[in-house]
């Protein structure tokens, strides 16, 4: 069952382009780089549950990489894949760091990882133009091509985290992160090498945001700081894997889905409150629904329920 | 017989509180040892050692002809040394099963993950679990809870056992079957060292017996000897109380 929508909604995907118009396209883009994003958090967050608020480092230094790549001739594709093997060595490196923490400490840590990219972008004014902003080479394509270009990518992008997201449930890499998740003490004793299973799980977690953030400096054509380091893109992924369920693989998806819907269709009209909704809807979630609206999510209700009854 | 394990002058220090202070012993091959002192005489802190948790301040363990103690302790599991901790250390929202594939899958050996479950589940029947195999493990009573950590560390295959305070919290029917199960297990060939806080329970079942105080091991003998020792009835009920009872016995 699952699989047959998976394939109507593959086909549908595909398709789309040749039965949308640019606007509708756009919002798709958006939506697949979203799926991206809360499937790559998912390994970090979800399965390991190490709560790491780094994506917008990520998906800021894929995109300044592919930027500044780009400036320097490389050809587009070749620039996303690079910016996403920096992304990717960039976590290997930061997770050896920081992965020690726990809980609170390790949040604060990847929170801040953002913030210190953002300064170094701004001052390293040479390469990156600083607080001006960087500008990509303009692509000599028509406006629908270019649209047609950039979904596809990231549709490649979001495919790939789900498949890897897929494999990894059913592999003993999986079944490790989710002993750490539940007793990382525990886990060490049945001889889990926890660090170096952590590391692994950070590092998928910055690949797709970095090639996200690649694409989207190609398909925006101007990036500057405050844009790609924006804290949201480190909570929004958060929000949308909450909503659908930590840790399952299906579950990001449907909560980047959800989550497009409510900033499409409610936030638009609450500009000046849509922050707020954003935390309430946080506190709501890991207080009424900590499983997700997938996979029991209703259990708190039901729980609540059973006590009233006699 | 060759030592198993054996610890060389063994230190760690917390701070200015000396926790285990100069410790040497060999456990053998096949051996059920046990390891007994008051609160806070370094039990936890020796078992801790071996098992890699913390580094000796000096001194060395080897395993075998390895020197394992500056190995981390995922390592040092993988080696085929398995503990269970004092405050059971499930995986809560995994079923019991899972968490003894864990085992299996990780320090056992164990190639795929459906070999772990095979495996899992006759160390399931072992410790008498097989029926709520599918149970979370959260919704386990305590003593269902000690088997499943019991159960978890025989999945990792280990040839020694370092079990840390099994029976506390148990009622004495349930003592005397994690008992039963311990000497399952030696018959098995694991060693097994069996950190007790009761000293009745670890006179039943072991041959040899180590007395930690205050960081120091006081005596390493047979139970009958060691129950006898004055400095060990000091240990556990004050210097007034042995000097009374040292004059009064045979």
């Amino acid at each position: 069952m699952t699989r047959l929508l998976l394939v109507a909604a593959a086909l549908l995907i595909l398709a789309l382009p040749a039965i949308a118009d640019n606007y509708v396209l756009r919002v798709a883009t958006t939506m697949l780089m979203y799926s991206a994003l809360a499937l790559g958090w998912n390994f970090i967050g979800g399965f390991a549950g190490y709560p790491s608020f780094a994506t917008a480092a990520f998906f800021g230094l894929g995109a300044y990489a592919s930027g500044v790549l780009q400036t320097k001739g490389l050809p587009m594709v070749a620039a996303w894949l690079l910016a996403g093997a920096i992304a990717a060595l960039f976590a290997a490196a930061l997770g050896r760091a920081i992965l020690h923490l726990r809980g609170h400490y390790f949040a604060i840590a990847s929170l801040v990882v953002a913030e210190v990219l953002r300064e170094v972008t701004n001052s390293a004014t040479d390469l990156t133009g600083g607080g001006m902003g960087l500008n990509l080479p303009v692509l000599s394509a028509d406006v629908t091509t270019q649209a047609r270009l950039f979904y596809y990518a990231t549709f490649v992008v979001a495919a790939t985290a789900l498949a890897t997201a897929a494999l990894v449930a059913r592999d003993r890499l999986g079944f490790g992160l989710r002993c750490i998740q539940q007793n990382e003490d525990a886990a060490i004793v049945l001889g889990i090498n926890t660090r170096r299973y952590k590391v692994v799980a950070f590092t998928l977690s910055a690949v797709f945001p970095g090639l996200c953030g690649a694409i989207y400096a190609s398909w925006v054509n101007y990036i500057d700081p405050t844009d790609v380091y924006d804290v949201l893109l480190s909570v929004k992924p958060i929000v949308m894997v909450l909503l659908g369920g930590a840790g399952t693989v299906l579950g990001a998806v449907y909560g980047a889905f959800l989550f497009l819907l409510m900033e499409e269709l409610v936030w638009r009209n609450l500009l000046e409150f849509h922050a707020g909704l954003l935390g309430i809807i946080v506190v709501c979630l890991v207080l009424f629904l900590p499983h997700g609206l997938r996979g029991g999510g209703w259990a708190f209700w039901r729980g609540r329920m059973g006590e009233a009854a006699p | 017989m060759s030592a198993m394990l054996r610890l060389v002058n063994v230190f760690r220090r917390f701070g200015g509180l000396v926790a285990v202070n100069d410790i040497s012993f060999e456990l053998r091959a096949g051996e059920i040892v046990g390891l007994i002192g008051p609160n806070g005489a370094g039990k936890t802190t020796l078992v801790n050692l071996i098992t890699g948790v913390h580094r000796p301040g000096g001194g060395e363990i080897w395993y075998g002809r390895e020197r394992i103690d500056r190995l981390s302790p995922d390592r040092i599991a993988r080696r085929g040394i398995a503990r269970t901790f004092q405050i059971v250390q499930p995986f809560p929202h995994m079923t019991v099963l899972e968490n003894v594939a864990g085992g299996a899958l990780f320090a056992g050996g164990a190639p795929t993950i459906r070999e772990a479950k095979d495996r899992a589940m006759e160390h399931l029947e072992f410790t008498g679990l097989s029926a709520l195999a599918e149970r979370p493990a959260s919704a386990l009573t305590l003593a269902n809870r000690k088997r499943l950590e019991l159960a978890k560390s025989l999945a990792t295959n280990p040839r020694l056992l370092l079990l840390d305070e099994v029976n506390a919290g148990l009622n004495a029917a349930e003592i005397d079957a994690a008992l039963d199960l311990t000497r399952m297990i030696a018959e098995r060939g694991i060693t097994i060292l069996l950190i007790e806080h009761m000293m009745k329970v670890v006179l039943t079942v072991t041959s040899r017996v180590l007395v930690l105080h205050h960081g120091e091991l006081i005596a390493d003998d047979t139970p009958g000897t060691v129950t006898r020792d004055p400095r060990v009835i000091e240990a556990y009920l004050g210097p007034k109380f042995a000097t009374r009872y040292g004059s009064a016995a045979p």
